[in-house]
């Protein structure tokens, strides 16, 4: 077992004719937190969604190179996107609960990978509510829809519901761009908490959140990764010129 | 405002007659429609008690009740969308949500267009030589069904593509991120979305099923007895009533026959409007 959870090697990535990835290389650690900084279509978020093989519905998606989870392709013929997915959850830009009660979003995972015993299913809701620090505010209105939550507790409620199927790994994109100030400090702290048990990556446009949140930060731009290490360095002392400019905010 | 200073009438004066005219057409339609039910329950409703409605027609329908013939529209209505349903909702899925935008999926759309926009009449000839004739299925109430099926389901399939369409691709994307198949996704999250909007349409082709004369004159035996199987033949209310107007009978009871049709598709509409209204509240929060 490598340190790292995630290894990306020499990944280029098209949509038909348009090469929205080029040569990317990173290596991911476990149990951290990576920021993915860079400006609007620069290839983040198709990079993250490139991870958990969203993109493959996406007609003209290609890609060569290699994307390791643990040492294995998830790319190679013999893997099961439904497998995968267990292991690498989402989070999405915008929250996007299911239309039904609060319970049930939550249970929804555990539902589709086949878990039926009502215990099981009702424990570890519970505790993925406990864990996503939403439990004291929803604890009486389980029955309920989810899109009565505010917009914080959905996205808080999104990441409960990737927490019950219990990944190894936790995409974020964007994950509080739609949110204000205070519910996007109690998703940071959560991250906080998260990356005890979780590698998390998570992309963002926010340069003061990604030094909160993250130990390493890789900067992409235009479909390039320009520069990466850990996140107080690439602040600090930026190797790269157009790093510098990027997040003293000349451009992006 | 200099630009303004140019037009002939200001921009708030129009603004002001457009909500007029505006409204005016909405108030109109609601008149249309209370004028026309109105008319019909004020000349049927007096025709209409426990008699007309349990006993069986005598003398050709000049005496007696409808009990038949509701009996007939029930059986028919729920036959098309018992059919129907499942198909058209099946097609818009597949359209929806396997397609894309191919050939035969134009094809398909275009199909379902020109079907909706087909005479009745050309169905119930359709039927009498297709199901009565050829597929020996004689002059019955599922005959009758079947020809009903056919006409409600460009109805009920081009309303289920619109409410699978309208399902946010976030709901999708969640669900994909989560694990599920694409099946997995359709029947857990996209069709309990679109529910409402389904349900909506399969009410409208059964309001159509139901008001159908001519589609049904030709298939259906227009037997005046109580139908015991839907193998037998019968007679449902619109023909029925098209049969006393016609004919000379009872004009007492023809409206009479349209009162217990206007009520019977209102009751249907009205409960299912609010359980349709119920659930996408409960879903929504709102």
């Amino acid at each position: 077992m490598t340190m790292y959870r995630i290894e990306v090697e020499d990944l280029n990535v098209y949509f038909g004719e348009d090469h929205i990835l080029k040569d990317i290389n990173l290596k991911i650690p476990r149990n951290t937190v990576t920021a993915l900084i860079g400006p609007s279509g620069c290839g983040k978020s198709t990079f993250i969604r490139t991870l958990n093989r969203m993109n493959d519905v996406i007609p003209g998606f290609r890609h060569k190179g290699h994307v390791y989870l643990d040492g294995k392709d998830i790319y190679d013929p013999d893997v099961d996107v439904v497998e995968l997915r267990k292991k690498i959850g989402m989070v999405f830009q915008k929250p996007n609960p299911f239309p039904k009660s609060v319970f049930e979003n939550v249970a929804y995972g555990l539902r589709v990978h086949g878990i039926t015993d009502k215990d099981v299913v009702e424990n570890r809701v519970v505790e993925s509510l406990k864990a996503a620090a939403l439990w004291d505010e929803v604890k009486d209105k389980l029955d309920q829809t989810a899109l009565s939550l505010s917009g914080g507790q959905q996205q808080r409620l999104c990441i409960a519901r990737t927490i019950a199927i219990e990944p190894e790994v936790i995409l974020m994109d964007e994950p509080c761009s739609a949110l204000d100030p205070i519910s996007t400090t109690k998703i940071e702290d959560l991250i906080h908490k998260l990356k005890r048990k979780f590698t998390i990556i998570v992309v963002t446009h926010n340069m003061q959140q990604a030094t909160r949140v993250s130990k390493y930060t890789a900067f992409f731009l235009n479909g390039e990764i320009v520069e990466s290490g850990l996140t107080e360095k690439i602040f600090i002392e930026p190797q790269d010129k157009r790093t510098e400019e990027y997040i003293t905010g000349r451009f992006g | 405002m200099i630009r303004m200073s140019f037009k002939l009438i200001s921009p708030k004066t129009v603004q002001k007659i457009m909500n007029r005219v505006l409204w005016a057409s909405g108030i109109f339609t609601i008149i249309i429609l209370i004028v026309i039910i109105g008319y019909i329950l004020l000349k049927g409703l007096p025709a209409v008690n426990l008699e007309f409605l349990l006993a069986e027609p005598i003398e050709s329908g000049r005496a007696g009740g409808i009990a038949p013939m509701i009996v007939s529209s029930i059986y028919v209505t729920l036959l098309a969308v018992l059919i129907a349903t499942p198909l058209g909702v099946g097609a818009a899925v597949y359209m929806a949500e396997y397609a894309g935008e191919t050939q035969i999926v134009k094809f398909i759309k275009f199909g379902a267009e020109t079907l909706a926009s087909i005479p009745s009449i050309v169905f119930g000839l359709f039927g009498l030589s297709f199901f009565v004739i050829f597929l020996g299925l004689g002059w019955s109430l599922f005959s009758g069904g079947l020809v009903l099926a056919l006409m409600t389901l460009p109805t009920i399939f081009q309303v289920a593509v619109v409410s699978i369409e309208s399902v946010p691709r976030s709901y999708r994307e969640a669900s994909w991120a989560l694990g599920a198949t694409n099946w997995e996704t359709i029947y857990r999250v996209v069709i309990p979305a679109a529910m409402p909007g389904i349900v909506t349409g399969v009410i409208l082709g059964m309001a159509r099923a139901i008001s159908e004369a001519a589609a049904v004159m030709f298939v259906v035996g227009s037997a005046l007895s109580m139908p015991i199987s839907i193998f037998d033949p019968g007679r449902p209310l619109p023909l029925h009533l098209y049969v006393l107007a016609t004919e000379g009978l009872s004009l007492k009871n023809a409206y009479g026959t349209a009162a217990v049709l206007v009520i019977m598709v209102l009751i249907v509409t009205v409960t299912t409007n609010t359980f349709v209204e119920r659930y996408r509240r409960k879903m929504m929060g709102r």
